[in-house]
């Protein structure tokens, strides 16, 4: 997996609550079999008309936020459906930081798997990140992951919570499946004594 | 030893590793498998040279991209989905695992396959590619959806990095009404905690009304705790669901169903144990509801107007504003005055024979005043069952299109899709934009509603009916 370890980057505003999976990358895109080249299907229905032009005044169209990096956006991203292809798609598009009120669940996690790092900060935080977001490609936004910091273009910093061990897999780049695998005679052990306790499984 | 909440109970009994913050490794008993979210974690272990560990407690079954016409036996014309299909296929045979392939009779959805099959039973720990993973709480087991690396992760190693989540009590106490059902119950859950309300959280239904549901019902409930935002939902076991897991063709037999049974019926939070969270509902006081937005949360009973954006606090007023708009409702329209053009009866939230039953009911003698209606058996077992109870007949002479089982227009990444502003009263369980097909217009409600809906053209208060 890739390392997150700061990012200095174009911050693109996305002020709308409740942002699901299936608005980040429709259905009709998850018949692939790789994960990678969904980037040009992220946010397709709202990126592109029905005839596959784009749409001027979506923000990942305009001109100044084609190369965003962050993306900041309203309460409760990633809701719905578990798909990964919704991160694949975010992160292909070259999105690696993703910043809100709140995440669902799974989608949050997801994130973590795929190199992109998810933050959760008061609405009051994100309401001025969301500010800064809006100013465009002048307003680059710093996210150090190791510090745990946010800086605007201002000089503002807001600090957030990250999970100790999210943390270090993303730092470092750590495969979690290897990383498991070091624990296979702890497994083993469990895997034993529960079919000693509960042979019907 | 200190009071546990049946979540306490069964994130204890599947613990393989803990490190000092709380990391997890929680093993997993069920790994469900399916088409869409499966392709790049077993490519993963193709390209690392690792193998499935368990084989034996890994079932996949093709279901969100399969069409449910009779032609499919001649094989899937879309070609990307029938390369998914076939990846499925190639991967159950080359790792070894359970697989029900399209056209095996107990094909279907997986969150329907596996309870059917007896895959899924009290305290076990339950993921699947698939947020509606939560389906299968209702059996008093911990199960929730995984992403395509998870997927990869439980395949390679039987278990999944988890953090514990927190506890929460959903109560709905008393009796429900005529007319009201589990679909309601959920739906109104939601409506009241709002689609984030259970993000963090396990949630154990309980309460009397709780426990009156049928298993069926059951799964309806759980189903949609992801709606909620709950990573899983729960509800602990009883006679009713020993009653209808004895006999299925992978539950245990004999002595083992004994030893089984012994465990399962401790499966239960204790009554002094600790909650982070307590909502309570009066089954009273739920009706007969509706969607009218593009989120869950959006409910109201069928007796109710659509509301004004300005009604609403924080960022949901721009969010109302755009549902009207996508949905083309005006404030203070009747609910009950939405003309609809199409009704689908299905998914893994309602595609069960009781869902069937209830539509039926509904229909017997009567014509459908839509311009199309369709009903889609949760699997191939519900779909026999249902004809030989005389069900499909009442649903073909109604004037419904009478499928063969998969996801159908819970997703549309089949044939079966919306066109641009058609109006769908739906059975299933997400009416985010474009979720039953571009531009697609998407009402939730109970079978019974939707059936009552395909009858007079609107959306329909079933009592009316009953
Ligand atoms: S029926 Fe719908 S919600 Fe259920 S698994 Fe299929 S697509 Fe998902």
């Amino acid at each position: 997996m890739e390392k997150f370890e700061k990012l200095t980057g174009i911050a693109a505003p996305l002020p709308m609550v409740n942002i699901d999976t299936d608005m980040i990358i429709p259905k009709q895109f998850l018949k692939t079999i790789k994960r990678t080249g969904l980037g040009v299907n992220l946010f397709d229905e709202m990126r592109y008309d029905d005839d596959g032009n784009e749409i001027p005044d979506f923000v990942l169209n305009k001109p100044q936020y084609r190369e965003a990096e962050i993306l900041v956006a309203g309460a409760n991203f990633g809701c719905g459906s578990s798909r990964e292809h919704a991160p694949w798609a975010i992160k292909d598009f070259g999105i690696r930081c993703v910043i809100a009120p709140s995440f669902a669940d799974i989608f949050y996690n997801n994130c973590f798997k795929n190199g992109i790092l998810p933050i959760a900060l008061p609405q009051e935080q994100v309401d001025v990140l969301m500010k800064e977001a809006e100013k465009g490609a002048n307003a680059r936004i710093t996210v150090d992951l190791e510090a745990q910091t946010i800086t605007t273009s201002d000089g503002e910093v807001f600090s957030f919570e990250v999970d100790s061990f999210k943390k270090h897999c993303l730092l470092e780049g750590l495969d979690d499946i290897a990383l498991t695998m070091e624990k296979a005679a702890a497994i083993d052990a469990f895997e034993e004594k529960a079919g000693a306790a509960r042979p019907w499984v | 030893m200190s009071p546990k909440t049946l979540y306490d109970k069964i994130w204890d009994a599947h613990l393989a590793h803990e490190a000092e913050d709380g990391t997890s490794l929680l093993y997993i008993d069920r790994h469900l498998v399916h088409e869409v979210t499966s392709p790049q974690a077993f490519e993963g272990l193709r390209l690392s040279g690792r193998t499935v560990r368990a084989p034996d407690k890994t079932i996949a079954v093709p279901d969100h991209n399969v069409p449910t016409t009779p032609d499919r036996v001649n094989g899937i014309t879309n070609e990307e989905s029938r390369i998914q299909v076939e990846a499925l296929d190639t991967n159950a045979k080359e790792f070894g695992i359970n697989y029900y392939p399209v056209n095996d009779v107990r094909q279907g959805i997986v969150h329907i396959v596996g309870p059917e099959q007896g895959w899924t039973l009290p305290g076990m720990t339950v993921v699947c590619g698939d947020s509606h993973t939560a389906t299968h709480g209702a059996f008093g087991a911990l199960a929730h959806g995984i992403g395509t690396s998870e997927v990869e992760h439980v395949l390679a190693t039987q278990t999944l990095i988890q953090k514990k989540s927190k506890n929460m009590k959903v109560e709905i106490t008393g009796e429900l009404a005529p007319g009201v059902t589990a679909k309601d119950i959920t739906l109104s859950v939601i409506g009241h905690t709002g689609t984030a309300g259970g993000t963090g959280y396990v949630i154990e239904y309980c309460g009397e009304a709780i426990r009156s549901l049928s298993m069926e019902g059951r799964m309806t409930v759980c189903n949609m705790a992801i709606e909620g935002g709950a990573r899983a939902g729960l509800i602990a076991p009883d006679e009713k669901t020993f009653e209808y897991i004895k006999g299925r063709p992978h539950a245990p037999k004999g002595a083992q169903w004994e030893a089984a049974l012994t465990w399962w019926k401790t499966l239960y939070s204790d009554d002094d144990a600790h909650w982070d969270k307590v909502v309570t509902i009066k089954g009273e006081d739920i009706a007969p509801v509706v969607t009218w937005g593009t989120s869950p949360e959006d409910v109201l009973p069928i007796t109710a107007e659509v509301p004004a954006p300005d009604t609403f606090k924080g960022g949901k007023t721009e969010a109302a504003k755009r549902a009207l708009e996508y949905m083309g409702l005006k404030p203070g329209q009747k609910l009950s005055e939405i003309e609809i053009d199409t009704v689908f009866i299905g998914s893994c939230t309602n595609g069960r024979i009781e869902d069937l039953r209830a539509a039926a009911e509904i229909l017997k003698g009567k014509k459908i005043a839509v311009k199309r209606a369709m009903v889609v058996p949760g699997s191939g077992l519900v779909r026999a069952q249902a004809e030989e109870e005389g069900l499909a007949d009442i649903f073909k002479e109604a004037g419904f299109e009478w499928r063969l089982a998969g996801c159908s227009m819970c997703l549309a990444m089949n044939p079966d899709q919306l066109s641009p502003g058609e109006r769908c009263a739906a059975t299933s369980n997400r009416n985010f934009e474009g979720r039953q097909g571009r531009g697609g217009r998407t009402h939730l409600m109970s079978p019974a509603m939707a059936a009552a809906a395909a009858v007079t053209g609107r959306l329909t208060d079933v009592r009316e009916m009953m």
